[in-house]
């Protein structure tokens, strides 16, 4: 069982994000209006922030702590981050893509990198992938492929940030499904940005809810539908109702 | 009652364009109906072309050296720094655009002449910089740098913060996130940018004339190899202004089709 915890405060401008975040959970969803720090909790997590106090944590592996003046640099956390709109290279085919990545994991020779990222996307189902240009991908492809590129270096977290955004409802469901195929059942922790209770549902275990960079509410998906204690999380609810009635 | 007004200001506007076209037209259309294939062909073989052509060619050629190999991570650091002082650098930067080349003349004499700060300290070392070759190259990366630094500066500003996050924590430092992401990507925006720079060290004449003056073999660039020919031969000025234009025309044309053809095939996906 992987131990986490997030305590850090961050400033930017005005903006500021202070969360405690502390568990065992696999699978975190992150929910919260526009604004309210979400994706600037990823990628402080990701490493691209420095926090201002606190610590990152994941088991014994301290990846910030500002009482040491530690702070991993993102090349040395071996995360898996899928940020919102996909971000692939576009100058590099799916395979380069894939084979992007170094850790210690990773094989060194290209034809041996393009060989396991071959492999990887037959693992996760995209066999038809492998010989395609970004260009030209569709949404749902894009997003295997950034998820499939994240998976590569066997990162110790994932990180998705709104994977299922701007995909129609079928595709959405598709991908839904290959995450939940593919990457709930692996042991690594991962966090989820989403705007889409059915998302929380199918994929997390846990809700942290983030209102202007604080955390409003947490608990599971069930408790957070029976006792939101936040309008925006009984909004949140009221909206999953009507879609499903 | 709204309508015959209308169609007048169309008119007048339509008008007006044309005008404006030809009068961008007119310098190119005097240059070609100035001389004959004929005559060109015996100007070009003046003894003062070919040297100032070679000379153009080397000076450019070691200006544009120094202006990518210190332009490319000068604009780096102002496209991903968002600081007060970066902006300030940016303005800074920008300066030699606003001010006309004879200033920047001036101004490198009174910088790197016997009497400039730095050029008495370079003359304790036995060096001297006004009226020699490094003077021209000087003078051209002075002028032309600007532009490429903008348009760098601009293409990299273009890039998505994820993107090269995403390279970093895929395990690359942030020198291989630049030289595999970032450079690859912002290509054609430092090709452009590279292109203007060198058609504008190319045609660059006042700074030069006043800080490396016009000696023949050593100083004088096509330019003024112009400005010298128009005092003894106007077909050698005018063949030399015609292989000018031509250098012109070809840069832009090639800036233009280039970058089309490269963000056609990337840009879909980097949204």
């Amino acid at each position: 069982m992987t131990k986490w915890s997030i305590d850090i405060t961050f400033r930017r401008g005005h903006f500021v994000l202070d969360v405690q975040l502390k568990g065992t959970h696999s699978s975190v969803a992150i929910i919260g209006p526009n604004g309210s720090g979400k994706t600037t909790l990823l990628r402080t997590i990701a490493g691209a922030y420095r926090p201002e106090a606190g610590h990152i944590q994941m088991n014994d592996r301290l990846l910030n702590d500002t009482s040491q003046a530690l702070h991993l640099p993102p090349e040395d956390r071996q995360m898996g981050y899928v940020p919102q709109g996909y971000q692939l290279f576009p100058h590099l085919d799916v395979l380069d893509n894939i084979s992007f990545g170094r850790s210690a994991h990773t094989p060194q020779g290209k034809g041996q990198r393009r060989q396991r990222a071959k492999h990887l996307l037959e693992q996760l189902g995209c066999a038809a992938l492998i010989d395609r240009k970004v260009r030209g991908l569709s949404g749902g492809e894009q997003q295997r492929v950034a998820i499939a590129r994240a998976l590569y270096i066997q990162p110790h977290w994932l990180l998705l940030d709104e994977p299922l955004s701007a995909l129609d409802p079928r595709i959405r469901r598709e991908v839904r499904d290959f995450l939940r195929k593919h990457i709930i059942q692996e042991t690594r922790p991962l966090f989820l940005v989403t705007h889409d209770m059915r998302d929380v549902f199918a994929l997390c275990n846990y809700v942290y809810v983030i209102e202007d960079g604080k955390v409003a509410q947490e608990g599971t998906p069930e408790e957070l539908r029976t006792h939101p204690t936040t309008p925006f999380v009984e909004e949140f609810f009221f909206a999953d109702m009507i879609s499903r009635t | 009652m709204r309508q015959p007004t209308n169609r007048f200001i169309y008119g007048v506007s339509i008008c007006l364009a044309y005008l404006m076209f030809g009068l961008l037209m007119l310098p190119l259309l005097g240059l070609l109906t100035a001389t004959t294939p004929a005559q060109w062909l015996t100007s070009v073989k003046q003894p003062i072309f070919l040297p100032a052509l070679w000379l153009s060619l080397q000076t450019t050629c070691w200006s544009m050296c120094i202006i990518l190999i210190g332009g490319t991570p000068l604009a780096w650091m102002l496209a991903k720094s968002a600081t007060r002082r970066a902006q300030l650098a940016t303005f800074f930067v920008d300066v030699p655009l606003v001010l006309p080349p004879a200033v920047v003349g001036i101004g490198l004499l009174y910088t790197f002449g016997p009497s400039g700060w730095l050029g008495s300290w370079l003359n304790d070392w036995g060096l001297r910089v006004p009226f020699t070759t490094t003077a021209v190259v000087l003078a051209q990366v002075m002028v032309s740098a600007p532009f490429y630094i903008q348009s760098a500066t601009a293409s990299f500003r273009r890039l998505h913060p994820d993107l090269l996050l995403v390279g970093r924590t895929l395990g690359h430092t942030p020198t291989g996130v630049f030289f595999r992401i970032a450079l690859p990507l912002s290509l054609p925006g430092l090709l452009a940018g590279a292109a203007l720079s060198w058609g504008r060290a190319l045609g660059e004449f006042g700074a030069t004339l006043l800080f490396a003056g016009n000696l023949p073999g050593t100083t004088q660039t096509m330019p003024l190899a112009i400005y010298m020919a128009l005092e003894s031969d106007v077909h050698v000025a005018i063949a030399l202004s015609l292989f000018l234009a031509a250098c012109g025309i070809f840069t832009l044309f090639a800036l233009r089709v280039f970058p089309t053809y490269f963000w056609r095939n990337t840009e879909e996906v980097q949204q």
